[in-house]
């Protein structure tokens, strides 16, 4: 605050910024957002172990040893093992699969939809834009588990079918935020400019206004990733997502797991130990990624 | 002004009915028959057909689909919900039964999260990237990081273990026995709350750390004045705004908490009611509370728009 404000700031010929290049944009990011770093870091470390689940995983996570139900946790069996003996630390492992790939094709598919609703609504305007809003209002107020939960049990519990489930709630949201930039991007006199040039249309939108609105929709994007994965194990755990005996978090917590509570607390205990790390990771890196693209919120 | 609430009142028709449309056909196009499923299982080979087209014919669901359609809607105008496929009792009276749980479940989470992460966050955004800062966010990202059925499942394991705990099976309203009623809703509160708290305090945050950047907050300073009067009476009043738009938004979330918080912790609340409808197909109870959540949504969006005139004097409706 001390510091006295230079005028040649306010003009509009204040020297630019030297270009950054992307290492040296993602060293900046380090260094400023450490927390930031740190969720990206458990991100990172995620993926791998989905990638590698094979190689890293010490058992087979669908192959149950009736000798060896409840084992406590050891050198043999890290977290031990389940109600059928099945390895808890290799399905927690597999896990990573599903959660990423529910996570990341869902809010994917959810926020581009949306977004592109958004901005045919805001670049359109009038009846178009009437309707959508109408079609926003509704999806919106419709409880959003509730939605997911029935999407979910008129699809079936299948992997691909959560996706979906988890993907509609998302796009009303996404176009919401999305069109309320792409309305105030459509007044630039740029905009008005081309149009006065005679672009087409589908060049204003792609060229002009899609461009704006991207960091928006990266924010929502992964603003949304963690919710994501937090619904699927949401539905999981209600007995609508994924089904047995596919190694999914949410799965692993639901139905027995918390009856054996007093024999077996680790059952219960390190899926979501997994459920929130990753979500936290990615709320960590979406928090510092908004605050890095958002100049409202630069440090001064 | 007059005019907006009457332009905002009349576009609640349209989505209301767009909610009402959309519930029926889900319930409709999800597999399942509902007569099936009371009288025994899908093994449908079993059962005599026409004990299945008499209980269709009792149920009301032999007739075309615009018609039940239309008779529902009927019914809703008249504030009647129609009568639960499987109990029989009608669908208002098994509402009230559940509502107070869920109620007290719900404002109970609100307010004492409120209480909580008001301060926490304009303390994160006064000392931010800060020790202080650093902490609350930590904590705050942990909130919408966990689950909340896994808060749930860890009460149950940590009370279980150390205290031989299980949930009760009743509900004790508060005005019964206060203390019982206290016993049985603080965990099902901190679960649901958790979440609520972690993301109020995040807006908080982000509204007061936009707030301090404004030439206002800068002349104040400039004044003279003390930390405290800036932050308190200058910067936390226009930092509000977004913050009540949380609670309208939140609505969605806080009916999914309470879904999962009920079905961890065995109380026989609305959110619960809902699962269990959907499960068993009971398309009056699904249609009803669908319906009924939704204009609560939307009363709730309308009421937090209005009370931005009051705290915002810029902001005027036309």
């Amino acid at each position: 605050m001390s510091a006295p404000y230079p005028l040649v700031h306010a003009t509009a010929s204040a020297p630019l910024g030297q270009r950054l290049t992307v290492a040296e944009e993602v060293l900046k990011f380090v260094r400023t957002k450490p927390l930031g770093a740190g969720g990206a870091l458990i991100i990172l470390g995620m993926m791998l172990v989905a990638l590698f689940a094979e190689a890293l995983a010490p058992y087979d996570p669908y192959r149950g040893d009736y000798g060896l139900q409840f084992a406590r946790p050891s050198v043999d069996h890290w977290f031990g093992t389940d109600e059928f003996g099945r390895d808890v630390l290799s399905r927690v492992m597999y896990g990573a699969r599903i959660a990423l790939f529910v996570g990341f094709v869902a809010s994917f598919a959810g926020c581009t939809l949306g977004g592109l609703l958004g901005v045919v609504s805001a670049y359109w305007g009038g009846k178009v834009d009437l309707i959508l809003e109408r079609l926003m209002d509704v999806l919106l107020a419709f409880p959003q588990l509730i939605l997911a939960l029935a999407i979910a049990s008129i699809l079936g519990p299948a992997v691909q079918n959560v996706v979906v489930a988890v993907a509609i709630p998302i796009i009303p949201r996404a176009a919401r935020v999305v069109r309320a930039t792409a309305l105030s991007v459509k007044e630039n006199p740029y905009v008005e400019a081309v149009q006065a040039l005679g672009a087409l249309r589908r060049r204003v939108v792609l060229r002009h206004i899609v461009p704006n609105v991207m960091a928006p929709y990266i924010i929502m994007l992964t603003a949304q990733l963690g919710g994501a994965i937090l619904t699927e194990a949401a539905l999981s755990y209600l007995g609508l997502g994924t089904a047995e005996p596919t190694p999914s978090w949410g799965l692993m917590l639901s139905g027995s797991a918390p009856s054996y509570a007093e024999k077996a607390p680790w059952i219960a205990l390190f899926p979501g130990i997994a459920i929130s790390l990753g979500v936290f990771g990615f709320n960590l890196f979406g928090d510092s990624l908004r605050d890095a693209l958002d100049p409202k919120l630069r440090k001064t | 002004m007059r005019t907006y609430v009457a332009k905002r009142l009349l576009l609640i028709i349209p989505t209301l009915l767009g909610v009402a449309s959309l519930v029926f056909v889900i319930m409709r196009v999800i597999p399942g028959d509902v007569t099936l499923l009371i009288l025994g299982g899908d093994q449908a080979g079993r059962i005599d057909p026409a004990q299945i087209a008499a209980m269709k014919r009792r149920l009301g669901i032999d007739q075309p689909l615009l018609v039940q359609f239309g008779t529902w809607l009927w019914g809703v105008l008249r504030f009647d919900f129609g009568t639960s496929l499987w109990s029989g009792r009608p669908v208002v009276e098994e509402l009230l039964i559940r509502l107070p749980l869920s109620l007290e479940l719900a404002f109970a989470a609100t307010l004492v999260s409120v209480l909580i992460a008001i301060p926490c966050g304009m303390l994160s955004a006064v000392r931010q990237d800060t020790w202080v800062d650093y902490v609350i966010r930590v904590i705050s990202i942990g909130g919408l990081a966990i689950p909340s059925f896994w808060v749930g499942i860890l009460c149950i394991l940590f009370l279980v273990i150390y205290f031989g705990w299980g949930p009760p099976l009743e509900y004790t309203p508060p005005w019964v026995d206060p203390w019982a009623n206290f016993q049985q809703m603080v965990w099902p509160v901190v679960t649901v709350g958790y979440r609520y708290a972690a993301v109020t305090t995040r807006m908080t945050r982000s509204t007061v750390l936009e707030v301090l950047r404004e030439d206002y907050i800068r002349t104040a300073w400039a004044k003279g004045l003390r930390e405290r009067a800036i932050v308190v009476r200058h910067a936390l009043k226009n930092a509000m705004l977004p913050v009540i738009t949380l609670i309208g938004t939140e609505f969605a979330f806080l009916i999914g908490g309470l879904v999962v918080t009920e079905t961890v912790f065995t109380l026989n609340g609305v959110g619960r009611f809902v699962v269990d409808a959907v499960a068993r197909r009971d398309y009056p109870v699904v249609q009803a509370l669908v319906f009924l959540i939704a204009f609560g949504f939307v009363i709730v969006n309308l009421l937090v728009d209005l009370t931005y005139a009051w705290f915002d004097p810029r902001i005027r409706y036309r």
